[in-house]
């Protein structure tokens, strides 16, 4: 069956996801802090129950972690500031389950905040500048940004297997359907494939809309073993499987259409002995539409070229083949520079079923990945599969 | 629109014979004499072989091929805003590895995946009064 059996026996006990997209008037830690309240009340957990603190953010930096401990006044056992992008609190979750298997914590808490829409933070266009980084300097010169990085993915995969702006932009309207089922998104309002193509052009072939949004938010997710979660509030929420990777440019000859998602997809695949045909849904780092269709093949549900079909007429929409981000994901409903953390907690509150107007139907199984950094240039991946317990 | 005023790249040690080359007008490639490996971006050591004792700078050709690129319309970032749009693009050069670089001179609609390139060199002035030249690319 499993050849690695890592993951079983922890389980997540409680999230929350912070409902505000803009907040002006509270901190980083503020909204972290509040997240942690709301995922401690989901799991009937109370702050002096955590032993084991996890967290990342934009603007922390070393001893970001420790700050964060004396800011929420607690004195953990495990501490644990990965940063690897967007990704981290996917990758959080895969460490503080490895964490609690292994007795060095009983309750970890994985905490994210952000302001970077009061910031007024240009994310993707914000370029890199001058930077006095040395490896930096091969790229700032050049004018690289966020969205120019992940638009020269996507010039790629259209000149090698004929994708077009068209089946990009049914990625967008897909995430604004959903977007408009679910209260708390930022961006409700239908869209349209020609709205898509019309909008301001960004870094061809990416348009305006093929881009997240910015917002403020954050979120909070409890990890515990499978035993303690059965005691909880909340059914427990199974890890079944897990992989973390990267991808870069190397030493100059990689090939960018080969995302992390390859690695981390694979091994949490093996690791948890389902099929793909066996996943309910799918919530997938939507940073841009061209991340969605290359995340969905790397990981192998549809073939390299085949992305641009699988995503059209509906095939990742609430009742199509892969419901993907029934949320409405960063590209309607938040994204406030590392979106990792509302992947885990959409896929956790799928599989409770309490997702209402977008509930995908009798969701058993689920699979979150997010990625870090840029797609086209070095970026992270890590990919968690979650169940139902039983 | 305006010519791309790039940012000073800062050189360490590891990256100053890239650099320097460049204000030769050389574009200057690391090769590792122990395995053969040609690697760009430049480090103080093979990277396979974790050794920087045979590590040798060598002038490329300059000649390589588009291998992805996008026409940047928006860039917040100071000395790109008024140049968009742009053609950022990754070449591949003859002598195998990738560099990331802009492509200048040209029509971005007649800019192509699998296009031949060149390479030419950009004078900046930094605030010290001192020249730096960056490697651009142009259409073959």
């Amino acid at each position: 069956m499993t050849k690695n059996a890592f993951p079983r026996g922890a389980a997540i006990a409680g999230v929350y996801e912070h409902p505000s997209r803009f907040s002006p008037n509270k901190t980083e830690f503020q909204i972290m802090a509040e997240s942690a309240k709301g995922a401690l009340d989901d799991a009937g957990l109370q702050r002096t129950d955590v032993d084991g603190l996890f967290g990342a953010s934009m603007s922390m930096g070393m001893m970001g972690i420790v700050d964060l401990a004396e800011y929420l006044d607690l004195y953990p056992d495990y501490l644990d500031g990965t940063n690897i992008g967007g990704s981290s609190f996917v990758a959080h979750v895969t460490h503080a389950a490895a964490a609690v298997n292994a007795g060095l914590c009983q309750v970890a808490l994985v905490l994210y905040g952000s302001t970077a829409a009061s910031n007024s933070m240009a994310i993707g266009t914000g370029g890199t500048g001058g930077s006095r980084n040395p490896d930096a300097a091969f790229s700032a010169p050049y004018g690289m940004t966020t969205v120019g990085s992940y638009a020269t993915y996507a010039n790629l995969h259209m000149a090698t297997y004929g994708t077009t702006s068209e089946q990009l932009a049914e990625i967008a309207v897909t995430m604004r359907q959903h977007a408009g089922l679910n209260p708390l998104a930022k961006m409700r309002n239908p869209i349209t494939v020609d709205d898509v193509l019309q909008s301001r052009m960004i870094s061809r072939p990416l348009h305006l809309l093929d881009c997240c949004i910015i917002s403020d938010g954050g979120g909070a997710v409890v990890v515990t073993s499978l035993e303690r979660a059965r005691d909880l509030a909340k059914p427990p929420v199974q890890l079944l499987g897990c992989g973390e990777a990267v991808q870069h440019q190397g030493v100059g000859y990689s090939d960018i259409l080969t995302i992390a998602a390859k690695q981390s997809g694979a091994r949490a695949f093996e690791m948890a002995g389902v099929k793909h045909s066996d996943i309910d849904l799918a919530m997938i780092y939507d940073s841009f539409t061209i991340t969605v269709l290359a995340t969905l093949e790397n990981l192998g549900f549809c073939p390299s070229g085949e992305g641009g079909n699988f995503v059209s007429n509906g095939g990742i929409s609430l009742g199509g083949t892969l419901p993907v981000n029934p949320d409405g994901g960063g590209l309607s409903s938040n994204h406030p520079g590392m979106r990792g953390i509302f992947l885990v907690i959409e896929a956790v509150k799928q599989l409770r079923q309490e997702c209402d107007a977008r509930q995908v139907p009798n969701a058993e199984l689920a699979l979150a990945h997010g990625t870090g950094g840029t797609i086209g240039d070095k970026h992270s991946g890590a990919t968690l599969i979650l169940g139902v317990d039983r | 629109m305006s010519a791309i005023e790039h940012p000073l790249p800062f050189a360490s040690w590891e990256s100053r014979g890239f650099w320097e080359g460049a204000g030769r007008g050389e574009l200057v490639l690391q090769r590792c004499q122990t395995c053969g490996l040609v690697q760009h971006r430049p480090r103080g050591v093979c990277a396979h072989c974790l050794d920087g004792s045979t590590l040798v700078h060598f002038a490329a050709s300059g000649l390589g091929k588009i291998y992805s690129f996008t026409v940047t319309e928006q860039n917040q970032a100071k000395g790109f805003a008024e140049a968009c749009p742009y053609v950022m693009a990754y070449v591949d050069l003859d002598e195998g590895p990738r560099m990331l670089t802009v492509v200048v001179d040209c029509d971005p609609d007649n800019v192509a995946i699998g296009a031949q390139v060149t390479v030419d060199y950009v004078s900046q002035t930094r605030d010290d009064a001192e020249m730096f030249a960056i490697p651009v690319f142009r259409l073959s």
